[in-house]
Formats: C-alpha cells, structure tokens, sequence
C-alpha cells in the first residue's frame, strides 16, 4: 500500500479542529472458500464441528505431515479473479510466513507473498446517491486462516482449537481507493455480492466466513500519505463502518493534539465502538517470507482458465444491467433485485413472460416488507415465486384489482395457497359485468339525487364520491375501470 | 558479501537476542558470546557466495520442475480429536491449552 | 549363529524362501546382535516383542507362499523415522515421549514388503551433524577401529546423520537401515563404515512422515551391506505418493536387472565424467589414489573415463549452508510444546515458548535455527537466501551440462577417513567440510551411492561416490556394481557382532 491514491474530485473531507482532512482507507478482506475439505489438508471445511473434530494430522502439524493443494480451491479463487476483472497469473508460489501463535500449529502460515494467483483488478461500488466508482483490486491470493484462541474459559489458560486451521482463504486486497466509511461498506457490500454469484464464498460474515482488515490513514487534502494501522477481523459491514469512523476520529485527534499515529495493528471492541491497540502483537513483524518447499509452484493451463471465464455465472453488474435494459426496471428495484443470486433467481422465475416491472414492483414492496415484519429470508418465503407471478396474472387480466391484490396476498402469505385458490374461495373476483354494476350505479344515483344534482351543476369532484359507493356497494369487487366508464356515461349523459 | 568486509557482518549479542526472540528461543547468557563467535565465523565463511556471479540467474526454490499436484475437494481425514490430541503435553474437553494469551 | 548374521539381505531372502532358516530366528540372530553390540548406542529404542511378533507373521506368510520382497528382512529404523505407535524423537529432547498416530510412507512401504522392525536407530538430533555427536541420546560408536595410526585406540564416529544407522549396519545389529540425506547423511556414514548407502532423486521416496530438516534437500534412501542389497532396498523403500507434493510419478527403473546386467556384461561405453574441482585442498594422497584405482575399475569395466568440470562445486557447502539453516528454521517452529513432545512451563505463552525450545533444542540445532532465522529475515533475505538459490541453480546447471556428455560422476565420497569422535565437534566449519562432496547433489536433487572401495592406511573404510542425472538410479548401481566386485570390500568391522 505505498501508491499515494489519487483521491475523486469530490473526494469527502473531514471538518477537524484545525482544518480539513483526507481519509485514505484500504481494504483487506479474507474470504473463505466454499470447500467441502482445507486448502492442504483432508479434513473438513465446515462449520459446527466439536473442538478439533476437523483437524488432519496435518493441521495439526504432526511431524513430517505434508500439504497438498486443493483443486477446488485453486479454481474458486480464479473465478473470483475473473469476477474481480482481474490478472489471473498463470504461475504463483505458495509461501511460508513464519510467526509463533498459539492457534498457528506449523509455526507459519501457507499463503502467497510475491507472487500471488491473482493480479490487478477492480470493482465498480454504488453509494448511496447512485454515483459510482470504481475501486482497485491490488491483489487476490490464497492462504491458510489460523485456528482459534479460546481465552475465557480458564483464568489462566487459553484453549485451542484448530477447526478452522487450514481452512482455505482468499484474501483480496484494494488499492488505498476508499475514502469514507460509506464507500469501504459499499465496497464490502459489492465485493460480498460478487462472490455470491460466483459462488466461490458464501459471504456469511456473521460465522466469518467473510472478515475484513481495514488500512486507514488521515492527511491534509493532497498531502503524502499519512501513517496507517490496521483495524483487524471486522466481521460485518456495520462494523467496519464504525470502525473506520472511530479510527478516523481518534487519528485526527491525536494529530491535531500534536501526537503521531504509529503504524500498529488494533482490534475493534463491539460494546465501546472504539479501536484499541493488539497487545498480542507488539513485536516487530519479520515473517520471514520464503517459498514453501513442501509444495511446488502453482501452474495454471491458459485454455483452462478461459474455460472458467466463458462459464463463468452473470455478474451483479450484468445482472442489473440487463434488469433496467430488458425488463425496463427502475435503477433501485434493479439495485435491490441484484444484490443477490438467490433474490436474482426468485426474481426472474417469477417475471417470466408477464409484466416484469409490476413483479419487481411486489416483490421490492409487498413481498420484502413482508418478510422482514415475519423475520424470515427470502428463501424460507411461504409465497413462492410462481405464486406471486400468478397474482400478478390475475392483476393483469383483471380478475382483481390492485387494491384487492393485497388483500389476496396477505390470505396466500397466511395460507401458502394459490392467489386463484384464495380468490375463489373469499369470493374476490372482480366485477366487470356492465349489467351488474350499472345496477349498482342506478341505485347509488337514486339514493343520492341531491348529489347528482350538485355534480350536474359544475361540482366534479363529486365523481370520486360516486365512484367510492359504488366500490363499497360493490364490497370492492367491481372493476374500476368499468365504474369509471359507466359511472361518467350515467352522470354526464 | 566479500571476505574483507565480514566484520561489518560480525555478529553481536544484540543480534543473537533480537533472532533468539524471534525464534521464540531461549540462549543461555553464558552462551551468548560463543554463538556471536561460532555464528560471526559461519555467516562470513558463507559470505564467500559474494564472489559468485549470479547476474541474471533465476533463484532456484523446487528442484523437481514438476507443476504442483492437486487433491481433490473430499473429506478424507478428521473426526478423530483423541487421536490429535494423544500427545499433548495439556489438554482439557478436546481443546489443547496454553498459558493464557492476552490479545 | 555367525553364519546367519555374515548373509545379506538378498542371501537371507533366499535362505528363507528355501526354508533353511526361518525368519524368526533371523530376527533373533539380530535381537541377540543388537543385545551384545549396544555399547556403540547405535538403538535409541528397541521392539524386539513387536519384532518376534512380526517375524512369526513373516513365517507363516512363506509357509503360505506369499511372502513380499523383504520378507523376515530385520530392519532398524532411524528415529526421522515416524512410526505408528512406536516413540519418535529425530534424537531430539524436544520430541521426547512422542508416539506418532501415524506410519511413515517409506517404513509403511517396508512393513508391507514384509520387513521386521528391529527398533529405531540414533541419529545427529534433527539429522543435523555429520558425526551423530549432537543426538540428545548421546553420540554413537563406529565399530570399526583404527588398526594403526594416531586414530588407534580412539573411539571414532560412524559419521552423520545417518551414523545409529551406520554403525547398526557394521555391528550387524541389522541387516538393513533406511536412512535420510540431506546433505550426506547416508553416504557419509556409510563410507565410514564401509557400507554401501543411496540418496535417491528428490522425490524418489516420500518425505510424508519423515521429521523434516530441510524439505527441499532432505531424501530418504537405503543403507545396506552392498549393492545388491541396495538395488532390493530401493525397490521396496520408493513409491509416488499423493501425500507429498513434492513425489515423483515416475516408474523406477528396474535396479535388480540393473545389478545383473552390470555383473554379467559389464559397462561396455558408459561415460564417466571424473570433476576437476572435486580435487579439494589437503586431500589426503591415499584418497586421491583410491579415486584414481576407482576410475581404472570402471574404464576396465568397459567405461570411457573423461574429466569433466562442474565450475561452481566450491559454492555448493556455503550455499548449502544457507539453505538448509532457513527452511530448518521454519520446519522447526512447530516444536512448541503445544501439540506434541516436551513442555517447560512459562508465565506466558511466548515464555512457554521459549524456555520449551530453548530447553528441547541441543546446541548445534540451536545454532542452526538461529543462523536460518538470520538468513530469512528482513534486510538479509536478498543477501543470504536468494543469492544462494540462485547459486543452487548455478549447481544444478553445472550437472545438466556434464551430463549432456556422461552418463555418471565419480568423486570420493568424503575427504577423509572417520575421524575421532570429539575431534570435529569443537568447530562447526571444519564439520561442515566433511559434506563437500555429498551436498551438491542434494542441491541439484540428483542420485548418488556411495560404495566401499577400499581401507586407509590405518585400516579404516573409505567409500567412492557415484553421482547421475535425474531418475537413473539404474546407472548408480551399475557403476556400483562394478566398483564393488572390482575393489572386492570383504572386511568386517572389528566391533561387529558374531
Ligand atoms: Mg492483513
Ligand atoms: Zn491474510
């Protein structure tokens, strides 16, 4: 992270005591792999495990236990990087990087330094007022993550499992683009939507599948870099939000009292969103960076991974592109309908061959706000998408109305009932039988002859009254379009 | 890297103690002149690769000048904690223990 | 008894199939050896119950017809070694008590051909020295002695790292010792004591399982009492295997029928390319002259003889040393006291840490450790660590462009005879300088085989080196074959049992 990035020219500043500054962000997130077994080792990926159940005697560094590579594994992290629009290097070398920590039973940890699987790339974020920018992907690497530290379970003693020891990363690396909290969790947000389609990690923050360091430094507009740390293992978009903000402040603060930041690594306390330096790692860092001589280097087939790019799944871009273009969708229903595969996929099963931006409409509106008053994902939605399309149909065609679409919606949502099966039963057929509701017109009219009188004398806003007793008289079965026709033709004939 | 300027590259106790660390090793203090001694003599006998010319030559880390091999994405090994755990010097419920790390 | 124990592998393989004796008391002959030889400290551990066992099961498999390529065939297993169930320590401190839950590919391979584990064999402490004066179970004996000289009446080393294992083989404590080399470890020892010992290519035989010293360098390989054994050994010892990247997948040629082409036709047109630069500083005359008689063996043999140069020879030793240090340093770090093997208490992790290693670890890994962390670290790594790799690769060119022309190197095998044991172990350079003809090729990754070819003057073996490109194990036991019938090596160590 040497380059000095060239900030946007609307570059957000930050009002300090003293003046404006600059924040200069970097992200390096590690996103797991999703494997059935690790990175070099048999054992299993997953997680739920009981302490050390997932750990091969090499993982657990028994002596002379040896690595070998994942296929998989190899071909995920080069599908993310032809996602990442990324330099996919056709020969990388695995390295050890040495440092003693409990939970690093070989000493080192297997990973990539100067020649990594993946080079140069980039992503396009969206903030908030639809603009957008692109952010550098410096670099895409695989390695090992460590096993975990127990250190509240004794009061002397911290506990050590290696379940997760081996375990297949990829860690993707941006260029210092990113200059406020919004953008860094727009980047997040993006990059986590990317590997969803591609499949490649299933970006569940929560368990951790899906950390991210954050590089953040402040300067004076336009000045050299300034000193950076390094906030470790947020793992969720809120979090890194609030710590990039908290970092930012404490910097400035301590900058502007005459102070200097020293570059060091910090932890993010989730009761206080603040920052605190890591007191595990005080030494000064010397990895020691050599090539792994227990594996060989890694060489990729080209015709191979031109296969992986002609394969590989439509994009989020793509996607949301192809959402305004071809089912003329609005760039927020888009945005939203985009963000993952599994919203994407529901989307257009249930679109297909009817009115798209009205599906688009439901399910950003009706559907979604129902989901989140039930707690539930899309994916455990009673509505299926087929159902949903169905009632769309029958808005279409003009068995029910909009208004009592809802109705029938709220009974399917209830019931997981077919919309035909609840309009049948409740009786919410639409009313389009000009006989029956001229009758109904007819006697609303009799009922209210001051009324006609009143609208016939230059009052038209009573229309609307007409047409509201007539849908009542109707219990809001009948059609308004006839209403309205019929309803003018009476009062203006 | 030539022989006249090895003494730049002596060894002192300052530098037995910071690679000491880093090796996570402890040196008894009666050894550490003797290492400074048998280490100062070791790393400028090595030195000697100064008169070697090596321009434009690729460094050599894998002899076999094979491409790496690959396993497939099975689980073959695992579920087996008593057995990776059978020696552990400390253990308590599957779990191996240390003294308390402070992070 | 005596008769039993002067057979070779290949002899006793028959002498079972044919029923004149059974492998149980093969197994005893050498139990009973292995008893009466113990002062040289050449056995860390011995299973003689599981050896019984495993020879009665070696029995019944002949009775059976069925017996494997080394069936009954007692073997002591050096402790880099890991073994299922057995105690593996590398002769460490550090790994004291520590009972793998695993078997090694290379003992597995043996086991399976029907092989009879004696026990596990001394070695220098993480196979790091070259008199086997660093293992934490103290240093072994060579039972050969000096018959006249300065050296008589000395205990003298069987060399290292491999010198338990050597030192086995000569007491005739067993009757095979696999062995690993990474920079000499079995050609060395074995020269000193007057066995025939083979570092295979990299790759030839699997590391899984084998306590890593320096894993791009580090190769397993048979110690035996000749070629014939050797070429038997070999076949059983290497294997591909998928659980180490670095294996290779390549058929291993036919060394038997190697053996008996050698024998039976010679090597009529094999060019042997005799290395200027092998001429080292204070050679000892008596071993330029038996590599001079080395090289007429092979040309009456039908070889054409031709000196060759190898320019960047004087680079392998510093390069090695460079080299080895640094992954050391890495494959290392996982002695701990976490997992596996010896713990001292400390205040905190790091103090656990270090009091463990600093406890664990004898002087000359020490040493090593830290000279590796040295080389590795920031603002060194360019100056050490690549520049040697990059002198590697300068060796590895040397040997590609000689063999264009010959089909195997002949060179001593060390620049001496054994030495007195406490003689070297003062000054780590001047034992280091006993590898400099055994490590470039371990640098290069090439085979090697040392055969004994002749005693010094004072009645001490001296071994020549074989050296060919990639692969040609077949080529080794070839020139060997011919070495060995030609220099007719027929002596017995006088601390071997009977
Ligand atoms: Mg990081
Ligand atoms: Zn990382």
């Amino acid at each position: 992270m040497t380059d000095i990035a060239t900030p946007p020219a609307t570059s957000p500043l930050v009002e300090g005591r003293t003046g404006q500054w600059e924040v200069v962000i970097g992200l390096e997130v590690h996103a797991q792999v999703s494997s059935q077994a690790k990175l070099f080792s048999g054992a299993s990926a997953t997680f739920g495990a009981g302490p050390n159940e997932h750990v091969s005697l090499v993982d657990a560094a028994m002596p002379g236990m040896l690595p070998v590579i994942n296929r998989f594994c190899v071909e995920q992290a080069v599908k993310t990087g032809l996602g990442l629009n990324a330099e996919i290097n056709l020969f990388s070398v695995f390295d050890r990087k040495n440092y003693f920590y409990a939970d690093l039973p070989q000493g080192y940890q297997i990973s990539q330094f100067k020649q990594p699987i993946v080079g140069e790339g980039s992503i396009t974020i969206t903030l908030a007022d639809g603009t957008t920018r692109d952010i550098g992907i410096e670099r895409l690497h695989l390695e090992q993550d460590a096993g975990k530290s127990m250190h509240d379970q004794h009061p002397t003693k911290s506990y050590i499992d290696l379940n997760r020891s081996g375990v297949a990363l990829m860690e993707i690396v941006s260029r210092p683009d990113m200059h406020s909290a919004e953008e860094a969790a727009a980047y997040v947000t993006k990059l986590r939507s990317i590997l969803r389609f591609l499949g490649t990690c299933d970006g569940n923050m929560e368990q951790g599948s899906m950390r991210a360091d954050c590089n953040v430094s402040v300067r004076r507009p336009g000045a050299e870099l300034g000193t950076r740390t390094e906030t470790k293992n947020l793992n969720s978009i809120r979090f890194i939000a609030q710590a990039i903000n908290s970092e930012v402040a404490r910097q400035i603060e301590v900058i502007e009292d005459g102070g200097t930041i020293h570059q060091e690594t910090r932890l993010f306390d989730t009761s206080t969103g603040q920052t605190r330096p890591m007191r595990s790692k005080e030494d000064a860092h010397d990895y020691r960076y050599f090539p792994d001589p227990d594996l060989l280097p890694l060489e990729l087939d080209a015709a191979w991974v031109e296969h992986l790019r002609q394969n590989l799944p439509e994009l989020p871009d793509a996607l949301r592109q192809r959402l305004t273009d071809e089912f003329g969708l609005s760039a927020y229903d888009a945005a939203l309908i985009s963000e993952d595969r599994q919203t994407a996929a529901w989307y257009e099963a249930a679109a297909a061959g009817r009115d798209a931006k009205l599906v688009a409409n439901w399910m950003a509106v009706e559907l979604f706000g129902a989901l989140n008053r039930m707690g539930l994902d899309l994916a455990d939605s009673p509505v299926t998408p087929d159902q949903l399309g169905q009632l769309v149909d029958r808005i279409s065609d003009g068995t029910i109305s909009g208004r009592i679409a809802k109705d029938v919606f709220a009974f399917m949502l209830e019931s997981g009932d077919d919309p035909d099966q609840v309009i049948e039963a409740k009786g919410f057929k639409q009313v389009s039988d000009t006989g029956a509701i001229e009758a109904m017109i007819d006697t609303v009219m009799a009922e209210n002859t001051d009324k006609v009188d009143e609208y016939r004398g230059g009052k038209d806003k009573l229309f609307g009254f007409f047409v509201g007793q007539v849908m009542k008289a109707s219990k809001g079965q009948a059609n308004p379009g006839v209403v309205n026709d019929l309803l003018r033709q009476k009062l203006d004939g | 890297m030539t022989d006249n300027n090895s003494e730049q590259h002596a060894i002192d106790t300052s530098t037995i103690q910071k690679i000491a660390r880093l090796a996570r090793m402890d040196i008894q203090p009666e050894r550490e002149q003797a290492l400074c001694g048998e280490l100062s003599t070791i790393i400028s006998w090595v030195e000697q690769l100064g008169e070697c010319d090596t321009a434009d030559v690729e460094p050599l880390a894998s002899v076999t000048g094979h491409s790496l091999p690959m396993r497939d994405d099975v689980v073959t090994a695992g579920n087996e904690p008593d057995v990776v755990l059978s020696n552990a010097p400390e253990e308590a419920s599957h779990f191996f223990v240390v003294p308390k790390v402070i992070e | 008894m005596s008769d039993i124990l002067s057979m070779t592998a290949v002899a006793a393989r028959q002498a079972l199939d044919n029923k004149t004796i059974s492998a149980v008391e093969l197994t005893e002959a050498y139990i009973k050896a292995a008893d009466d030889t113990a002062d040289n400290n050449a056995y860390v551990l011995r299973t003689s119950d599981k050896a019984m066992e495993m020879a009665k099961a070696s029995d019944k498999r002949l009775a059976k017809g069925e017996a494997g390529l080394l069936e009954g065939i007692p073997v002591g297993v050096k402790d880099m070694f890991c073994t299922k169930g057995v105690e593996t320590t590398a002769s460490s401190a550090i790994l004291k008590g520590f009972v793998p839950p695993y078997e090694s590919t290379v003992t597995e391979n043996l086991w399976q051909d029907g092989a009879v584990m004696l026990g596990k064999i001394n070695c220098d402490e993480f196979a790091m020295g070259s008199a086997n004066e660093t293992s934490a179970f103290g240093a072994v004996t060579n039972p050969w002695t000096a018959s006249e000289g300065p050296l008589q009446g000395k205990a003298l080393t069987p060399g290292g790292s491999s010198g338990g294992s050597a030192a086995a083989m000569a007491a005739r404590s067993t009757l095979l010792a696999p062995g690993t080399d990474t920079g000499g470890s079995i050609r060395q020892p074995a020269a000193f004591c007057g066995l025939v010992g083979m570092k295979p290519t990299y790759g030839r035989c699997s590391r899984r399982g084998i306590v890593a010293f320096a894993s791009s360098l580090d190769q397993a390989g048979p110690i035996t009492r000749d070629v014939a054994d050797c070429a038997l050994m070999m076949t059983s010892m290497s294997s591909y295997d998928s659980g180490d990247s670095t294996s290779i997948d390549a058929p291993l040629p036919d060394l038997m029928d190697a053996f008996a082409t050698a024998k039976n036709k010679g090597i009529k047109g094999m060019r042997i390319g005799i290395p200027d630069e092998y001429t080292v500083d204070g050679m000892p005359d008596q071993i330029a002259s038996l590599w001079d008689t080395g090289r007429k063996w092979l040309e009456d043999a039908g070889a054409v003889c031709v000196p060759v140069s190898l320019p960047h020879t004087q680079y392998a030793l510093p390069a090695y040393y460079i080299i080895a240090p640094a992954e050391a340093s890495s494959n290392l770090a996982r002695y701990d006291g976490v997992r596996y093997g010896q713990r001292v208490d400390g205040a905190s992790l790091d103090d656990m840490y270090a009091k463990t290693r600093g406890a664990g670890f004898g002087d000359e890994v020490k040493r090593r450790i830290l000279i590796g962390t040295y080389v590795l670290s920031a603002g060194y790594y360019d100056a050490y660590y690549i520049k040697a790799q990059k002198v590697r690769r300068l060796i590895q060119n040397d040997f590609t462009n000689v063999f264009a022309d010959v089909d195997a190197l002949l060179t001593p095998s060390t620049p001496s005879a054994a030495f007195a044991l406490g003689d070297e172990s003062k000054d780590p350079l001047s034992m280091f300088l006993n590898d400099v003809f055994t490590v470039p090729a371990n640098l290069a990754g090439i085979p090697a085989i040392s055969v004994p070819a002749g005693l010094s003057s004072d009645g001490l073996p001296l071994g020549l080196q074989l050296i060919a490109p990639s692969l040609r194990e077949d080529t080794l036991i070839k020139g060997a074959a011919i070495l060995e019938s030609a220099a007719g090596f027929d002596h017995v160590a006088s601390g071997a049992a009977s």
